[in-house]
């Protein structure tokens, strides 16, 4: 059983406000744990001080070991372990081994790139979601402040909220 | 600030917002099951049933229960076969294609379409695997498992496993996109849902996502570098299908142009199958407000393109025939249109280089029955297309004596309506289930696109206000 927390929830009724308010809460030195939306905002993960992704290198590695796993398999089968001309073509006619390699490149960078991204954000079958406000997933925005991490007192946060746009504060423990 | 356009027209109508979006697509999914959904699901488990039928003799006794015939060894299971991956590819396309080219007018109907696409692989598979005659021996022979006649292995030079290896990627690929996208909206139901079993299904399925900033951000990324693959390998496919015949010396069947020529043709029937069911499902789940005569329209203009360029290589390989100088050539592109399966011939020629064409008219194309008629036409037409493809170039063979006609059993009909019941039970399972509309993607596109937006309404901008910080 994990430790409950304080959080105080900030809702936002829109993107823009959230994002303007973001700023606001980083400015005033308050450390913001999360923020949840119902659909992509962008620009968010940049207002968060978040870096990029590096999910493009994982699937570009997890490509390469596609193709190298597809070739090294092609020609250890057909120019190795049982060689045979078929069609008048070479042993290791590399041409033909174009589309088996191609397809593999794209099934392994996919489901790798993929299954990085399902670990890296912790999400599984029956995995538990912390769920601050349902209406996140529906049509609020939600800025989520973990009290224990913050210095300045929860009046102090509250009001930075309220003036920048936050349609309610509530306080929540979880 | 909002960015709007005179010029594009809306996406969405109605003056939704974004919790409207969240009703109108949840309450399909929550409400309990109409009579029409019922007896529509009946329908085709009935199909579906009397298929089986025909699947088990065929299973039991051989394919010697198809008409197949020594001269046409394929017929019609790898016409079926060809015709539903191809009905596949606009599902792939739309959502994948069309994200890279940033069309946002895909997101209302991409999800249906991927779904559409899963099912049609689904389907297509059955014919290839039924054709091998013992498909309890399939998997052990189209993958590169060391057999038991020691270390020999597939045949990597042949066009038939480049197919096993494209279809399958294809199909893991497809359902991994689908499911990806799927995730945030199981969410939303997951967090409306009040019965026991829904929430423990909608929980199991959104994976527990909560839709946190860091999520996002990955998961913006992940779906842009799956466009990135999936892009390549919707034209990767039908090549590879296209090369089962290319790579091959039937006349008829050796041209250059069948790759690119089977991939407009796939583009061109899967948006012809995906209107067929968009305009039902418009209908039935009255969502007429998300896929708006503006969807249908722009579909509508796909299809008179790939249609042309259908045609376009229809006269192609006409003239290629003809210049080539290979009497084969010419005699089987002559018997194609003047021998014993010329209606064939010209049913294809009809349904997909004519009536595509009434779409230029701007009336036709944005009349729902018109649209619904040509689109079932232009499957028929695929359908044909296949079929002439097939049969014909293989009907005479070059040595007249073996020239025969091929006529379908009552099994050929049956394999064929089961992959038709299996299709339509899985779409309307997945109509009533899942979310047909991806939410969180017209949720997102809802400030730039649709009409209440764009109107500069006072409710929908009255909490855009950005006041000054004051210090604390």
């Amino acid at each position: 059983m994990m430790k409950k927390k304080n959080y105080l929830i900030g809702v936002f009724n829109d993107e823009n406000v959230l994002l303007s308010a973001i700023k606001h809460v980083r400015e005033a030195g308050v450390k913001i744990h999360e923020c949840y939306t119902p659909y992509p905002v962008h620009g968010l993960g940049h207002a968060l001080g978040y870096k990029r992704s590096r999910l493009p290198i994982a699937a570009f590695m997890f490509g390469i070991t596609g193709t190298s796993l597809a070739l090294l398999m092609q020609y250890y089968m057909m120019g190795a372990d049982w060689p045979m001309i078929i069609g008048g073509k070479d042993y290791t006619a590399l041409p033909t081994f174009f589309p088996v390699t191609f397809e593999l490149t794209v099934l392994l960078s996919a489901f790798g790139m993929v299954l990085t991204f399902l670990v890296a954000s912790d999400l599984r079958p029956y995995g538990k979601a912390k769920v601050f406000d349902l209406r996140a997933t529906d049509d609020k925005h939600i800025m989520a402040i973990d009290l224990g991490k913050n210095k300045n007192e929860i009046s102090v946060i509250k009001k930075i909220l309220q003036d920048s746009g936050a349609a309610e504060v509530n306080e929540k423990n979880m | 600030m909002e960015i709007t356009s005179s010029v594009r027209k809306p996406l969405v109508t109605g003056g939704k917002t974004i919790h409207d979006v969240t009703e109108d697509v949840c309450s399909r999914v929550e409400g309990k099951p109409t009579i029409s959904w019922m007896l529509a699901l009946a329908t085709s488990l009935g199909v579906l049933t009397i298929g089986a039928y025909a699947i088990w003799m065929t299973l039991w006794n051989g394919i010697g229960m198809w008409g197949n015939n020594k001269t046409v060894g394929w017929a019609w299971d790898i016409t079926n076969f060809v015709w539903w991956v191809g009905i596949g590819h606009a599902g792939t396309l739309i959502s994948a294609v069309l994200l890279l080219f940033r069309q946002k007018w895909r997101t209302s109907i991409n999800r249906a379409a991927e779904a559409m696409t899963i099912f049609a692989v689904i389907c297509a598979a059955i014919f290839p695997i039924l054709h091998t005659g013992r498909p309890w021996l399939a998997l052990y022979w189209m993958f590169p498992l060391p057999n038991t006649f020691g270390s020999l292995w597939i045949n990597f030079h042949s066009p038939l496993v480049w197919d096993v290896f494209a279809i399958s990627t294809y199909f893991s690929v497809s359902l991994v996109f689908w499911y990806i996208g799927l995730v945030p909206d199981f969410a939303t139901i997951r967090d409306r849902a009040s019965g026991a079993i829904s929430k423990v299904v909608y929980g199991a399925l959104s994976l527990g996502w909560t839709g946190s900033a860091k999520a996002w951000e990955r998961y913006e990324t992940v779906s842009l570098i799956l466009a990135g693959l999936a892009t390549p390998l919707v034209l990767s496919v039908h090549t590879i299908v296209s090369f089962d015949f290319a790579t091959s010396v039937i006349p008829g069947w050796h041209t250059t142009i069948f790759p690119p020529y089977f991939v407009a043709g796939a583009i061109f029937s899967g948006f012809a199958m995906v209107l067929t069911l968009m305009l039902i499902t418009r209908r039935v789940y009255k969502l007429e407000d998300y896929i708006t005569i503006n969807h249908i329209e722009l579909m509508n203009i796909i299809i008179i393109v790939t249609g042309s360029i259908v045609g376009v290589a229809y006269l192609t390989e006409l003239f290629m025939a003809w210049y080539s100088g290979v009497e084969y050539e010419q005699y089987a592109f002559l018997n194609r249109a003047t021998g014993p399966y010329a209606w064939a011939y010209w049913t294809m020629m009809t349904c997909n280089v004519i009536s595509p064409q009434l779409f230029w008219f701007k009336k036709i194309r944005t009349s729902i029955v018109a649209t619904f008629i040509l689109s079932i036409v232009v499957n028929i037409g695929m359908w044909f297309e296949r079929f002439v493809i097939i049969v014909t170039s293989l009907h005479r063979d070059y040595l007249p004596s073996s020239w025969v006609m091929f006529v379908p059993t009552i099994y050929d009909v049956g394999v064929y309506l089961f992959t038709f019941g299996l299709f339509f039970t899985l779409f309307f399972l997945f109509a009533k289930f899942f979310p047909v509309i991806n939410m969180a993607e017209v949720k997102a596109i809802l400030r730039s696109s649709s009409e209440k937006w764009t109107k500069k309404d006072p409710v929908a901008t009255q909490n855009v206000v950005n006041p000054a910080p004051k210090e604390a």
